[in-house]
């Protein structure tokens, strides 16, 4: 695999390992305890009903928010422990794609995937800017788009811009916010597709923070449940969905839940046909 | 030429080492290399052995895409069988992200005809942009007519809190400024009318001066600066996050909700700070006049009083509704001009700054003309 033999760390050894983190905003606590592992390859979906901390927890992972308690170790180094220049190194190699793309708005699309390269791996603009393309076709964008500005995008293409943002580095982990938010049924399972293809292709790992069960079907090795301040259970999507609390019951078996397992069996089913 | 990245034996191109983003430059110098060029012949003829490479990566593999042509890459699987399954998928992957051409240049033009295109651009942007005032004063002053008979649709609390917004908090910054403008005039007229020894002149000066012209003048370049980009920020902010469209979409009329209470607003506190700063400015001036002219403070009054009529002070108050109404009217359009980025906020800010100052200006010296004109 070609994501183990990168620098740090043993290839075994999970790629982020959050231990008894506590977030608290004034009085609300949001985590309480909570302890999470995401494994070297794998695409770990994060599931959990309005306001149990999905993004919060995100960005205390990602460092944009120092947690209160606990430890957050990513890619066997603590991130709060590390001064500005080791914490750059650390950060190159994550990839963000924020809910709403989080595009610059004053960059066309092909500048905005060459900034990170440009100050990063100290390419030329020319070198960057011709990656940045390749990058742009890679996640499924019409070449004339490396030159509109964000503002005159649609949902899906700013979400597949700011994929290919996120992925400029060749990232060893990538946190996705809600990346099927606000895309037509038919864009979101070509991204839940485009998701696989890429990790198979690239080896990186995912933390998927989402609402989609289809893309929890179709994407996802594992699913973690936020609940009750801390992660509630983590494991396949069959026996997650199998654990008796009230909420993953509401959640998995519901009329939307029973649509995509339903939805999931049967192209399963067919691809064996297949086969 | 044997290099850290790429060999040749024989009819062999061997790539090997770390095909990364961090050794991207390097490896496409080695790449661009005359010696290595020569030795390598057409690589997409040679056969071409992949084994040592130890890492690969999307740079990378554009790299080898770039060198063995997208059609090999593609079929990596019958000539490259022993490569990791996932490198395979990588070079397939990226082969068919580069199969259409993916550069586009955008349409260039000669220097003459760029300058000419922008030149004509900006004639253009000018009109349209003062039609568009023209355009939204009629509309705000037709929104205000048809409102004045419904007092249910006065929105007092939304006016009182820009009232505190642009006029109470502008108050301090107005009064320092014409303060410190009033003792500068007065000690310019002491200067000049020293020669003639009639310093008691400068009383009169800095009357005139502050009454007319420069108390009216200074609150409102100050508002200009101070509210025209705060009505921008706040409307261009509401723009883009659609709170605009939200409101139409309720039936409910932003012209009304949003910029009759800011422009109201402007009406009520701009003659008040003119008002406050006339008086600063001739505070100023009577500070000057008592510390540097031996002119007593009791004098300064009475001279004012005997001989400066109300007439130069309700000249220069009479201009106050007006440039509020144009600060307001302007800093609330370009906040409606506002489109998505970040970057059209700061732009319609700036803009809604200077014209504002500079319909201010212009306005008054108009005005200045007028007055003359009619001996008031």
């Amino acid at each position: 695999m070609i994501a183990s033999d990168k620098p740090t760390g043993q290839s075994n050894q999970p790629v982020i390992k959050v231990r008894g983190l506590v977030n608290r905003f004034g009085a609300h606590v949001v985590h309480e305890n909570l302890d999470l592992t995401l494994e070297r390859g794998e695409i770990l979906g994060v599931v959990g009903g309005s306001g149990t901390g999905k993004s919060v927890l995100l960005r205390s992972i990602v460092g944009l928010k120092r947690p209160n308690d606990g430890t957050v170790e990513v890619l066997g180094t603590t991130l709060n422990e590390l001064n500005e220049t080791q914490r750059s190194q650390i950060e190159r190699r994550f990839g963000v794609l924020f809910q709403r793309g989080a595009l610059f708005s004053s960059l066309n699309l092909q500048e905005n995937i060459a900034l990170p390269l440009i100050e990063h791996a100290k390419l030329p603009r020319e070198d960057a800017e011709h990656l940045a393309r390749v990058k742009l076709s890679l996640v499924g964008l019409p070449p004339q788009a490396a030159l509109q500005f964000p503002e005159s995008l649609s949902g899906g293409m700013v979400k597949r811009a700011a994929l290919a943002r996120a992925l400029a580095l060749d990232p060893d982990i990538l946190f996705l916010d809600e990346p099927t938010a606000g895309l037509d049924p038919i864009g979101a399972a070509a991204f839940d597709q485009l998701l696989v293809t890429l990790r198979d292709a690239l080896g990186f790992s995912v933390f998927l923070v989402t609402h989609d069960l289809d893309t929890l079907y179709a994407a996802c090795d594992r699913v973690a449940v936020l609940s009750q301040k801390r992660v509630l259970v983590v494991d396949i999507i069959d026996k997650v969905a199998g654990t008796d609390d009230e909420w993953i019951q509401d959640y998995f078996h519901g009329p939307r839940g029973r649509a995509a397992q339903r939805a999931h069996t049967g192209s399963s089913n067919n691809a064996n046909v297949q086969e | 030429m044997p290099s850290e990245w790429i060999a040749r034996h024989d009819q062999t191109v061997a790539l090997k080492g770390e095909w990364t983003l961090a050794n991207y430059r390097h490896i496409k110098a080695a790449l661009n290399h005359n010696e290595t060029r020569a030795e390598l012949g057409k690589p997409t003829d040679a056969t071409v052995s992949l084994d040592a490479i130890t890492r690969l990566d999307t740079a990378g593999a554009i790299l080898i895409v770039e060198l063995i042509g997208v059609e090999k890459a593609q079929a990596v699987a019958d000539w490259a069988g022993e490569l990791p399954k996932e490198q395979q998928a990588l070079l397939v992957r990226i082969a068919e992200a580069m199969e259409a051409p993916l550069d586009v240049d955008p349409p260039s033009y000669s220097r003459i005809s760029q300058a000419l295109a922008s030149v004509g651009q900006h004639m253009a942007g000018l009109c349209s942009q003062q039609r568009q005032l023209l355009a939204f004063i009629g509309l705000v002053m037709a929104t205000l007519f048809h409102l004045v008979l419904q007092p249910r649709h006065w929105r007092p609390t939304a006016t009182v809190a820009h009232i505190q917004q642009s006029g109470l908090n502008a108050v301090p910054i107005v009064a320092l400024l014409t303060f410190m403008v009033g003792a500068v005039v007065a000690f310019l007229g002491a200067t000049v009318l020293q020669d003639f020894g009639a310093t008691i002149y400068t009383i009169d000066l800095v009357a005139f001066s502050f009454l007319r012209e420069f108390g009216v003048l200074l609150a409102a370049i100050l508002l200009a600066g101070r509210t025209a980009s705060a009505f921008t920020a706040q409307i261009g902010a509401m723009k883009s996050n659609e709170e605009i469209d939200a409101l139409q979409a309720q039936g409910l009329d932003p012209i009304e909700l949003l910029v009759l209470p800011r422009v109201m607003a402007m009406l009520i506190s701009l003659p008040m700070l003119a008002f406050v700063g006339m008086l600063s400015g001739l505070a100023g001036g009577a500070m000057v006049a008592h510390l540097s002219l031996d002119i007593s403070l009791t004098q300064f009054l009475t001279t004012l009083q005997k001989d400066v009529s109300v007439m130069h002070f309700l000249v220069g108050l009479s201009k106050a509704p007006v440039f509020a109404f144009v600060i307001a009217v302007i800093g609330c359009l370009e906040g409606f001009k506002v489109s998505g980025s970040a970057q059209s906020v700061g732009e319609h800010t700036t803009s809604s700054v200077v014209q504002s100052i500079f319909m201010v200006i212009l306005i008054d010296a108009v005005a200045a003309l007028f007055f003359m004109e009619m001996g008031w």
